[in-house]
């Protein structure tokens, strides 16, 4: 390696794109191919500055949107190397068709996903639209709740996705701005164990390779199409154990645990909370309170959007009574994608909660420790009752008058 | 870079290298399978290929079948030139990093696009990787037309043929617009070469591709592609068609260096009437009504148009 080698404190004040910067710097990427837009600019900002004073020596491309930066790291991945760029919102968007093309390929690429609302109207905060965009795009996605976990989520897609059972490429998202762009203690791994624990990138079907000439794309019709999207689909749902034997292997290495499904205060939680992102910490704040009131308040995230962990999301709400789901995206005419999931894991189930839906913080407006607690409160009558005691969903926060929706 | 290859006659170049194999499903009397063989015979190289969604894709990969006997990718319609690029920039990387040793040879980066993944949908991704000065080359098998769907135009159809979305019919003389000057377009993008070539003139068509292969840099090739299924001739009259479109002028073919120096590498000793190229193909057959014969006309104005401009260029070397 031509690199110099940088010297990080054990503890270091970073927001959450010098994470994804730093994880693409010990991970050693060999082709990075960006395109920038708010609020995931500075992950590649700052790659540059790495570039620009010796601190990586692959290649970076600034290339002319966020489709060809998808373009190139799909024809560099193929080329055999490891490769990764960064995006959010409408960037998201115009690589989308690229994302399927990459995951379909089995090629795997890293994605940081700063989640930030899609236009119209136009708004570069956070909310997960694009998240919920490359929901069936075929990409393992990881959501951090901060910077610390943006850093250990972003290195450790680089094992997942390369790990030879799994071949696929991961987005690890996190909330624009709110994490993005939030200076936090963050505690980084010294390069080389960081680099250790992905271990070096093992060449599968490379276009370099020329012993072994390989064709990559191919087109199939019903012949085939349905046997690859099977396949594809079992290599995603093949990943979870594989994912909860890294997240293991992590803890050894630094005490930081991360699970399929996290929990606070679940085991005998009566109420509780799914959502994803930095909502998760508010969350736990509000149940926390609450719990000094005697009210059984537990809150609950999966760590995976994808390949979504329903099983072990199931088994954790066995006990619980009534639960809200947190959708943070408009949900066009139907539940949130969230709750559509949560409830897919919950029907058939014994002992399913109450489940109700929340739509907030669309174009990055905040929620409050208070307001989670007033969502709490909702949740015990709802317990008490046995039943919903309003509306599926709700549009929590929104100005004028309440806007509820869908009644059984 | 490998020794450049030395074409000794048509018979033995055409099987001179198995790289791009016979059994794809194009169309009989394809241009596309002549020029891409070609292209792949040029060089004893090994390359790296990708195509754009089109016809030559669709008809050469086919899961699970090969026609290609090198590294191949195809990714969509827009972006074959990226992934190209993205390829030629691991292969940099991975030569810095030492995990490529130095002593291993280069190998060559090829895109092909039809003219609707270059002319049209794939231009901004063409222009990108040219700015940023890749090594790489782009072929753009130009049958103007987008053959793979069934006949639409693009922005590449010459003014005057009928199309499927472009027809000629009681009030229209089909395309109204005139082909995009898609070479000068590269040429001006600062690419160190650029060239027209056609299958018929193979010889010209060799040495302008191991020309590109020695450039470093982005290499522009417009390969004019005569299509038996849009253009509506027989299959066994393809280099009959190339033939009157380089006779006529129509498709001129020359090369630009540096975006400078300007070389017409093949003057038709016998220069054919615009008419003769039209008459040849049923795509124009309409242009022949009497209403429509003023497109022949400033058809034939525009050819001698550029065909002098072309000329004044190469002599003033700017």
């Amino acid at each position: 390696m031509n690199r110099k080698e940088m010297e990080l404190n054990s503890v270091e004040v970073w927001d959450g794109n010098t994470c994804n910067a730093q994880a693409f710097r010990q991970a050693s990427v060999d082709v990075v191919a960006a395109y920038p837009i708010t609020p995931s600019t500075n992950t590649v900002e700052n790659y540059a500055t790495f570039h620009a004073n010796g601190y990586v020596d692959g290649e970076f491309i600034m290339v002319e949107s966020e489709h060809a930066a998808m373009s190139a790291c799909v024809g560099a991945a193929a080329a055999g190397g490891r490769v990764a760029t960064a995006t959010s919102s409408q960037g998201c968007a115009l690589m989308v068709e690229v994302l399927y093309q990459c995951a379909g390929m089995r090629l795997p690429a890293v994605l940081c996903l700063v989640n930030r609302a899609l236009a119209a109207p136009l708004n570069v905060n956070g909310d997960h639209s694009d998240m919920y965009l490359t929901r069936d795009a075929g990409w393992i996605q990881l959501d951090s709740f901060n910077a610390q976990e943006a850093y250990d989520l972003t290195l450790m897609s680089f094992k997942i996705g390369e790990h030879k059972d799994v071949r696929l490429p991961v987005i690890s998202n996190q909330d624009g701005f709110l994490t993005s762009h939030t200076a936090q203690t963050v505690r980084p791994l010294p390069d080389k164990v960081a680099y250790d624990f992905i271990g070096d990138y093992v060449q599968v079907n490379a276009m370099l390779d020329f012993s072994k000439p390989v064709t990559h794309g191919v087109q199939t019709e019903h012949d085939w199409h349905f046997e690859h999207k099977a396949k594809q689909h079992a290599a995603l749902q093949g990943a979870l154990p594989i994912v909860e034997e890294i997240f293991k292997e992590f803890k050894k290495l630094t005490g930081r645990e991360y699970n399929l499904v996290e929990t606070h205060k679940m085991d005998d939680a009566e109420v509780a909370i799914v959502c994803l992102g930095t909502t998760y910490e508010t969350a736990t704040i509000a149940a926390d309170e609450l719990r000094e009131q005697g009210i059984k308040a537990g809150v609950i995230a999966p760590r995976l959007f994808r390949p979504f962990p329903l099983v072990q999301l199931a088994q954790k709400l066995q006990n619980v009574k009534a639960l809200a789901c947190m959708d943070r995206s408009a949900p066009g005419g139907t539940v949130g994608a969230l709750y559509n999931e949560v409830a897919g894991a919950l029907f058939n189930t014994p002992a399913r909660p109450v489940l109700r839906n929340l739509i907030y913080g669309l174009g990055g407006r905040d929620i409050t420790v208070n307001e989670l607690k007033e969502i709490f409160t909702d949740l015990q009558n709802d317990a008490k009752n046995g039943k919903l005691t309003g509306k599926i969903q709700r549009l929590h926060g929104v100005r004028g008058p309440e806007l509820s929706f869908y009644e059984l | 870079m490998g020794d450049q290859k030395v074409i000794k006659n048509l018979k033995t170049f055409s099987t001179s290298a198995e790289r791009f194999e016979g059994s794809h499903v194009l169309c009989p009397g394809c241009a596309h399978s002549i020029i891409v063989r070609e292209v792949l015979n040029a060089t004893n190289d090994n390359l790296v290929v990708s195509a754009a969604t089109g016809c030559l894709e669709v008809c050469t990969a086919i899961y699970p079948h090969t026609s290609w006997d090198c590294s191949w990718i195809h990714i969509g319609f827009e972006n074959a030139s990226t992934a190209i690029a993205g390829a030629e920039a691991m292969n940099k990387a991975l030569r810095n990093k030492g995990r490529i040793s130095a002593d291993t040879p280069q190998p060559k980066f090829v895109a092909f696009g039809g003219d609707g993944a270059t002319y049209d949908i794939g231009f901004q991704w063409i222009s990108g990787c040219f700015e940023r000065g890749h090594d790489m080359m782009y072929v753009c098998l130009d049958n103007e037309v987008y053959a793979n769907t069934g006949g639409q135009r693009s922005s590449s159809t010459p003014i005057g043929a009928s199309t499927t979305t472009a027809p000629a019919g009681s009030t229209s003389y089909g395309e109204k617009q005139v082909k995009k000057d898609m070479l000068q377009i590269m040429a001006a993008h600062g690419s160190p070469y650029v060239a027209q070539v056609a299958p018929n003139k193979w010889k010209d068509m060799v040495k302008k591709i191991q020309t590109g292969f020695a450039t470093k840099g982005p290499v522009f090739i417009n390969a004019m592609s005569a299509c038996t299924t849009e253009w509506k001739f027989q299959p066994h009259q393809t280099i009959e068609a190339s033939d009157l479109a380089v006779d006529s002028l129509v498709f001129p073919l020359y090369e630009i260096v540096n975006g400078t120096e300007l070389n017409i590498t093949y003057r038709p000793k016998n220069i054919v009437p615009v008419r003769d190229y039209l008459a040849f193909q049923p795509r124009f057959k309409h242009l022949f009504k009497p209403e429509n014969e003023h497109i022949i006309e400033e058809w034939q104005k525009r050819v001698n148009e550029k065909w002098e401009y072309l000329q004044r260029r190469e002599e003033a070397r700017v």
